[in-house]
């Protein structure tokens, strides 16, 4: 990715010959605090959500591990297994530290995959759309114009009741919603870039369309969709939420961040603000680091950025 | 105010019967109201639907009304008696008159009977409540209704048709929705706006029989958002809401400023099973391999009723704002056992049982549900799941959007048979008696007789057909009574379904407002009063 | 320019065409709506007639092609649940959802242009890393989560605002609007900016991406150089640059504000056309999906085609595709 990434016009001369592209990607970006306490930050929920079923006190998806009668315990109360629970427990006695932690490696797979199948599949799509220009650019935004208006809802629905509730169905359903959002956002970019020098000088030196689309025009366009990919990969996390709160997202028994949240909704005039305050937060910071990261990833990626 | 109290309902209902003295005399008052779901429309024949049902309430009258319990009392008809086992008399009140001043008469009944069942692409006929029925009239106030058997729900049926005028038996649908049936009703207010999906504003009838209503102006404002009702009661947008959260509850009743009120519903929340098949389809040995359908063992049944902790579903999720069930009905309601208290939870006793039913290790089963149909549904299975589990069995739980769930459940499986094996669902009985329930949800399939159309575990035992049909063939009350209690009986001895619990409907008020609860979950302006 | 709105169109009947196909099979996917309709109390027979009455007893191919010869005659079908015309329950709360839309994306810009523009003229200015932190917020919060906890704050904690609801509404020129009172403004206000969280941190970014890049850019310095006023700068030169992802964005997301109001709706009880598509699909309302979605087909159709005229407004060097080749 940083490979292509990097600006193939006018590469500067300094500040040493032995430095390659990726070495000097790597300094620029440490060059930003903010953005390498993003990334800090960013691995260490990354960690805590691998290491979950190590350091987590409760298996939150193990039925006969939770028990109802624990259930709406607030901050720091005792379970009936005799474990604290440092942040309470959710409406069914789930251990919410322990949920957090095994919903943040559902929500971040969610977040992950989506985000990036969307991405690369609206990119590749906007780009062939804009290259390729009549026929079949008409077709494909045509297809985008059908893609957006489908309501998601409806969408998710139809995934639930096609092939049953599933991480799996959910990426598909956010993928399907949102490849079309980078598509028209690429292809409105590059028919700029497309009319450009460089690709008409690309084009009478004999390199190849595909050659000219990923290496030149791509890099090019990066600068929106990198914002895009920050923003919807956020999005779809919190959108995964949404569709849990309507009743077509994720099974109740195996928990994401959002599906926590959702539940937690009923609970926020009640008192019992734990309960979504909590899956809430951890929710906030991750997507605070994605895009603490996204943001300088954008900057430093962007050829016309270059001082 | 406590949950349920019999004493504080009928100081209640005392206060309610006493207050509109008082309130002739108050300035003109208007009451805003949060409802929960949307009217599909304001024509009263159209669909047989609680919220249209509700405010279809306040603008005509049936024959026979139904108190805050759902008992029969005199509304248009000032009485009624079986002449024989297959005819019914109404005597019509006098001096009735609907909204534009034209006398309430027997025309009027018969012109209601007739457009009841036809009205076009009804979604959810009142056919059933009109067939059958062969209408007479004696004189202007006096009808009879003949029936071809004993029909002792006769007066039942007419407690749920709404009474329009005879010159408004041709308007469409359409034509109520815009209050072009200017004649309108017999009822304590009219019909002044109705934005669909919005908001239904009615107006005090002046000349109301029964004597004016304290509110001048009563809007029934949608929000189908549970948590949005109670802030718009906080932010103070409405008066009152209906279907207060369980969540809560408890908060809402220790703020000063506002007041709830509670009572038991007609709604159980139940588990039916697969009775009908070999081997269900969501039921298999830990190890995955196929084995006969445990669910047909009445140990095993037994063994999972009392692995499910009532209480302590009653008191962790629903927030006390339920009461554990032990039939289909609370036995406050006609047609209902005294000796059915809810199964007792003993994981002890059930591991025993299930080991004596040949399963010492348990199987695998998956439990369905909805989400967001029933109060905390998803909640509420992912409870017993949980239960189930600590008795042995391997659960497993899949919610599924209603669209999808009532689909599957009804028709889903081979030659559209149901589904699923182990469900989780809710009855309300809108007759506010247990025939109707035992009908639908215990006795064997059959569309020819149109019995056990919601039995979707297909639960079957002659005994219990055979003391049901006894007693849909009764007139006597009493002995009626006794019928239908021993059929309850029996079907609940047999576990023919596992109720866990009976809500409470529960409202909140802006302090002064006053609310009598109902059974029926029904909001009705007529019910409300300010202090 | 005629030929190529011709021909955009003549495509667009295509994709209403697929619309249709996938719309009305993807629903008896999920189930078949007679459940969602009939009474629990309706025993087997009544069932039946009633899924006759409708239609529902035939196989779905069936239905599809009477839906096909009724829609060819101009009639989407009625709904099944409030047995009036689809089309006309979706145009009878368009105007509410559009009022909404238009005051969300009016917000959008009004706030998100001038603090993008700002972090992107200053980038490393404590301001704007307050602006593009604050920002995120905007996106990472579910709508329903952030909506009531906006009604929280301002309508039930300080009172400010009513918690629910639309305002009085008056007719002018044959469009409902609530926009010309103050209470209408105070209802609009809290959905309205809760549906544009997400769009104002979108336009905030664009515009600092956009306003950095152009910054750098050699019209932009040799502009400067020529010693032009800054606000010439900004307004002609900078904006004219970010204009164009702007445009793109903010067209499409301007769909979406209408089309997919559905959550903002539910939590502030607003009476548009997304809590009627919740309900519609919630209960299986198959007229009113149908319509529904035929009617953000045109309204997507419409607004892209839009935003392309656009685009060669704002950038002579955009062909109209279409209408060269």
């Amino acid at each position: 990715m940083s490979d292509t990434a990097l600006p193939q016009t006018a590469p500067p001369p300094a500040p040493a010959r032995e430095e390659t592209p990726l070495r000097r990607f790597v300094r620029s970006f440490f060059e930003d605090r903010v953005a390498v306490f993003g990334l800090g930050l960013f691995a260490l929920i990354v960690l805590l959500a691998l290491a979950a079923p190590l350091i987590a006190p409760q298996n939150p998806y193990d039925l006969s591990a939770v028990d109802v009668m624990d259930s709406r315990l607030p901050p720091g109360e005792v379970s009936g297994e005799g474990f604290t629970m440092w942040l309470g427990s959710d409406g069914v006695g789930r251990d919410l530290l322990s949920g957090i932690l095994y919903g943040l490696r559902i929500s971040l797979t969610v977040g992950a995959f989506s985000g990036i199948l969307a991405a690369a599949i609206g990119m590749a799509v906007g780009l062939i759309a804009a290259y390729a220009g009549g026929r079949t650019e008409s077709a494909i935004m045509r297809l985008v114009d059908l893609q957006l208006s489908l309501p998601s809802v409806l969408v998710a629905l139809i995934l639930v009741a096609g092939l049953g509730k599933g991480v799996d169905k959910i990426i598909i359903a956010l993928v399907l919603v949102q490849w079309a959002y980078y598509a028209r956002t690429v292809r409105g970019t590059a028919l700029v870039e497309r009319r450009k020098e460089y690709v008409e000088a690309a084009q009478s030196l004999g390199l190849s369309h595909a050659r000219t689309v990923f290496r030149h025009i791509l890099p090019n366009c990066l600068a929106p969709v990198i914002v895009i990919v920050t923003v919807q990969t956020a999005h779809a996390i919190s959108l995964e939420a949404t569709l849990s709160f309507l009743g077509v997202g994720l099974p109740q028994t195996e928990p994401s961040l959002g599906v926590l949240i959702a539940n937690g909704f009923q609970y926020m005039l009640s008192g019992s603000y734990w309960i979504s305050v909590f899956p809430g937060l951890a929710l906030l910071l991750t997507i605070v680091s994605i895009n603490l990261v996204g943001d300088r990833l954008r900057d430093v990626l962007n050829p016309r950025l270059e001082k | 105010m406590k949950p349920f109290s019999v004493t504080g309902l009928k100081a209640l209902g005392l206060a309610a019967i006493a207050m509109p003295v008082l309130a002739v005399t108050a300035p003109a008052q208007e009451l805003k109201v949060g409802i929960s779901a949307e009217l599909s429309a304001m024509d009263p024949h159209y669909h047989n639907l609680t919220p249209n049902n509700m405010v279809s309430r306040h603008i005509y009258e049936t024959l026979v009304g139904q108190d805050e319990k759902q008992r029969l009392v005199p509304r248009l008809a000032e009485s009624w008696k079986a002449i024989d086992d297959t005819t019914w008399e109404f005597k019509l009140r006098k001096g009735v008159t609907f909204h534009d001043g034209s006398p309430f008469t027997a025309d009027d009944v018969i012109a209601t009977l007739q457009r009841a069942p036809n009205v076009p692409k009804s979604p959810s006929s009142f056919s059933a409540y009109v067939r059958g029925k062969e209408l007479s009239k004696v004189d202007d106030h006096t009808i009879r209704i003949k029936t071809a058997q004993p029909a002792p729900l006769v007066p039942t049926d007419m407690s749920v048709v709404a009474i329009i005028p005879a010159k408004c038996k041709d308007s469409t649908t359409e034509d109520f929705n815009l209050g072009k049936c200017a004649t309108g009703g017999t009822g304590p207010y009219k019909q002044a706006e109705y934005v669909a999906g919005d908001r239904v504003v009615l107006t005090a009838n002046e000349n109301y029989w029964g004597g004016k209503e304290p509110w001048s102006k009563v809007t029934f404002r949608v929000m189908t958002s549970a948590p949005t009702r109670v802030a718009a009661l906080l932010a103070g947008d409405v008066d009152v809401i209906e279907h207060v959260p369980t969540a809560d509850v408890a908060r809402l009743k220790g703020d000063a400023k506002l007041e709830v009120f509670s009572t038991v519903s007609n709604r159980v929340i139940y588990f039916h099973m697969d009775h009908f098949r070999e081997v269900s389809p969501f039921i298999t040995a830990k190890n995955g391999s196929e084995i006969k359908n445990p669910l047909r063992n009445l140990k095993v049944r037994q063994a999972l009723s009392m692995a499910i902790n009532r209480p302590g579903i009653v008191d962790r999720i629903m927030e006390k704002e339920a009461i554990p069930a032990g039939q289909l009905l609370p036995d406050v309601f006609f047609g209902t056992s005294k000796n059915l208290p809810p199964v007792k939870f003993d994981l002890a006793g059930a591991k025993k049982l299930l080991a004596e039913a040949g399963y010492p290790d348990g199987f695998k089963m998956k439990l369905h549900g909805t989400n967001g149909r029933y109060l905390n549904d998803t909640k509420i299975i992912e409870a017993v799941a949980q239960m189930f589990s600590r008795l042995g069995i391997e659960t497993e739980v899949e919610t599924l959007p209603a669209a999808n769930f009532f689909s599957r459940a009804s028709q889903g499986g081979a030659g559209n048979t149901p589904e699923f094996s182990f469900i989780l669902v809710g009855w309300g009985a809108g007759t506010g008696e247990s025939s109707d329930s035992l009908k639908a949800l215990l006795a064997t399939f059959d569309p020819k007789k149109g019995m056990g159309a919601t039995n979707r575990g297909r639960y079957s035992n002659p005994d219990f057909d055979a003391k049901l049909d006894e007693a849909l063939r009764t007139v006597d009350d009493a002995k009626r009574d006794l019928a239908l209690a021993a059929a309850m009986e029996i079907g609940m001895k047999d576990v023919g379904l596992i109720p866990t619990h009976y809500q409470l409907n529960t409202w909140a008020a802006r302090k002064g407002f006053k609310v009598l609860p109902r059974t029926d979950e029904y909001t009705l302006a007529m019910g409300i009063r300010k202090e | 320019m005629i030929a190529f709105i011709l021909r955009r169109l003549a495509q667009s009947a295509f994709v209403v065409a697929a619309m249709l196909v996938i719309v009305f099979f993807g629903v008896n996917v999920v189930g078949d709506p007679i459940w969602m309709l009939v009474s629990p109390e309706m025993d087997q027979q009544q069932i039946a007639e009633t899924a006759r009455a409708f239609g529902l007893d035939r196989p779905i191919w069936e239905q599809f092609l009477i839906f096909l010869k009724n829609a060819a005659q101009g009639d989407l079908g009625r709904s099944f649940i409030h047995g009036e015309s689809a089309i006309k329950l979706i145009l009878d709360r368009m105007p509410a959802t559009l009022e909404l839309a238009f005051v969300a994306l009016f917000m959008a810009i009004l706030i998100g242009l001038p603090l993008g523009l700002y972090a992107g003229l200053k980038p490393e200015s404590r301001i704007s890393r307050m602006i593009m932190a604050i920002s995120i917020l905007g996106f990472s919060l579910p709508t329903f989560w952030v909506g009531l906890m906006l009604i929280l704050t301002f309508a039930v904690s300080l009172g400010w605002l009513p918690a629910t609801g639309r305002g009085p509404t008056v007719s002018i020129l044959g469009i409902e609007t609530s926009l010309l009172s103050l209470q209408g403004w105070k209802h609009v206000t809290l959905p309205a900016l809760n549906l544009a969280l997400l769009k104002i941190s979108l336009v905030i970014r664009l515009a600092r991406a956009g306003a950095r890049e152009a910054a750098l850019m050699d019209y932009v310095k040799f502009a400067r150089a020529k010693g032009l006023s800054q606000s010439r700068i900004i307004g002609v030169h900078i904006l004219k640059n970010i204009m164009i992802p702007i445009v793109t964005v903010l067209g499409l997301e301007f769909g979406s504000l209408v089309a997919f109001s559905v959550v903002t709706e539910t939590i502030f009880a607003w009476p548009g056309m997304g809590r009627l598509l919740l309900e519609a699909i919630t209960r299986l309302d198959r007229p009113v999906i149908v319509a529904y979605v035929m009617v953000v087909v045109v309204l997507f159709v419409v607004i892209n085609l839009l935003v392309d005229l656009v685009y060669s407004a704002l950038d002579p060097r955009v062909r109209l595709t279409e209408a060269t080749s």
